[in-house]
């Protein structure tokens, strides 16, 4: 088994090809969306593939150390051309090829006019613990 | 067997020890132990006195941990004897419980998680399921919030107010996950009413009980947020609202108002309208003015200005709204209520648009993300 971790990004990824904002879709689109991915995290917990699942604001901070005695310098909230994480959902799956087939499928969830969103989502595996054997 | 029940007699047991001479983290790891042990037994083989096996058991445990620890520290003359069973203890020891639970000297979350495995009985597993932390992490914010009361004896008074605070947050955080933190923070609450004779107690049990009533309608089939006025009465739990407003009746005849007990009387006053139409929200308004008087929380205005719009029209309450400071959580959901309410729609629906981007929850966020689209849905047409 490996983890992958789904990313989806409030900006910073290509544009989906049906982009249209949440609140131009009518009630009933928002709901079918709202399903489908209730359904799709349900459909993964009953296969065991699910692992988390968490959404992000979109309003943050970056925060650094300057030095001793001092307090952390903080620049925010994101300037508006940065690359920006919605949320994610982690996987653990038993290859490759099932974690690309997963994130098709919530790529494929149904936006404005109840067609799929083709929303770019970032896939990214997690490194693992070294393994027991190694010969 | 009844969890409920062999949880509502974890109180009395720790204070038993307590009172023995026992420092309260031990005692409190040595009753987790009965309860745990208690929970494999009892099934087969129930005791006939449950809190005196209870107690038994516990105490034996504490024995044995202290005389392991002993025989490092050579402290066992101190505990090895076991003390004549003396009166069986007050209710008081319930509520120095809560007091040291509640402790000023503990963070807020500390005080939640001690307050509902020393109090509540609940495992720390249990807590940490419901907090959504690992099992680990809350194990420790739990033996560092003993360790932060080392020093703190038991008998010393404590404030009302403090434990009501805690009370209050383990019934907000709702009921998402195994444990239902509402239905433990009333039955806590309710156990508090009994061992002390406070308003301000009474207050809080009415507002949960007020609140809790109204939480089958307050979510769709989907998981949607179901607002106030749009609520299913009839799947209202009557029975819960009654024992409310009876609760809360008694406790403002005393003539000690207090912010629970304001707070109830405007959740009575929702919970006493048959249809959202005949809400009394002149009264709805007075009260949160009583409010206003008793707390500085500029939440309490917020919610004023809604009633406002609702008791004397929504520029009225686009008025009150304007002298609070905009950068208050929800303030900008409030102003786009408002403005829809006036029938200015495309500012209304810019206004949802925006407080969606700025919730602080997801049902929330996707709630005020349907109200944009539902009225931009309406200005196409």
């Amino acid at each position: 088994m490996a983890k992958y971790l789904l990313l989806k990004h409030y900006r910073g990824a290509p544009a989906p090809v049906n982009d249209v904002p949440m609140d131009q879709w009518t009630p009933e689109e928002i709901s079918a969306h709202m399903q489908y991915m209730h359904d799709f995290a349900a459909r993964l917990e009953g296969t065991g593939e699910f692992v988390d699942g968490q959404a992000l604001a979109p309003e943050g901070t970056f925060v650094r150390y300057d030095g001793e005695g001092r307090p952390p310098v903080t620049d925010g909230p994101f300037a508006e051309t940065k690359d920006l994480i919605a949320g994610w959902m982690v996987i653990d799956v038993d290859s490759y090829e099932r974690a690309v087939e997963l994130a098709g499928e919530l790529s494929a969830a149904p936006g404005a006019g109840g067609k799929p969103i083709h929303e770019w989502l970032e896939l990214r595996p997690f490194l693992t613990a070294p393994p027991t054997i190694t010969e | 067997m009844d969890e409920a029940l062999l949880r509502s007699l974890t109180p009395g047991v720790l204070a038993v020890l307590v009172r023995r001479g026992a420092d309260f983290a031990a005692a409190e790891d040595a009753v987790q132990d009965a309860l745990v042990e208690a929970v494999r037994v009892w099934p087969a083989d129930p005791p006939r006195d449950a809190k005196g096996w209870l107690v038994t058991v516990a105490w034996r445990r504490f024995l044995d941990a202290t005389r392991a620890d002993a025989s490092r520290r050579r402290r066992e003359d101190r505990v090895e004897e076991e003390p004549a069973p003396g009166p069986s203890p007050a209710v008081d020891d319930t509520l120095q419980l809560y007091f040291l639970c509640a402790h000023p000297s503990l963070t807020p979350s500390s005080a939640v998680a001690l307050t509902l495995r020393a109090v509540g009985g609940l495992t720390t597993r249990q807590i940490a399921r419901a907090y959504l932390v690992p099992e680990a992490t809350m194990a420790q914010r739990i033996s560092r919030a003993k360790r932060t009361l080392s020093g703190v004896r038991f008998d010393q008074p404590g404030d009302v107010s403090t434990v009501l605070r805690v009370l209050y947050l383990v019934f907000n955080e709702g009921y998402s996950g195994e444990v239902d933190l509402a239905a433990e923070a009333i039955r806590l609450t309710r156990q508090l009413a009994a061992a002390i004779d406070h308003p301000e107690v009474a207050g809080l049990l009415a507002l949960m009980l007020l609140h809790h009533a109204r939480r089958a309608s307050r979510t769709a089939p989907d998981g949607s947020l179901v607002p106030l006025a749009e609520q299913d009465r009839g799947r209202w739990d009557t029975a819960s609202i009654a024992e409310g407003v009876r609760i809360l009746q008694a406790a403002l005849a005393r003539d000690r108002l207090g912010e629970f007990q304001a707070q109830a009387a405007i959740a009575a006053l929702h919970a006493d309208a048959r249809t959202a139409e005949e809400t009394d929200w002149v009264q709805i308004v007075e009260w949160y003015d009583e409010l206003a008087r008793l707390t500085q929380s500029p939440v309490v205005r917020l919610n004023r200005a809604v009633a406002v719009g609702e008791a004397d029209g929504p520029r009225a309450g686009l008025a009150a709204l304007a002298a609070l400071d905009d950068s208050l959580p929800r303030h900008t959901a409030v102003a786009a209520y408002l403005h829809e309410r006036d029938g200015d729609l495309m500012t209304a629906a810019r206004l949802y648009a925006e407080a969606a981007h700025k919730a602080p929850d997801l049902a929330e966020r996707d709630h005020l993300t349907r109200q944009a689209a539902r009225l931009n849905a309406r200005l196409r047409s």
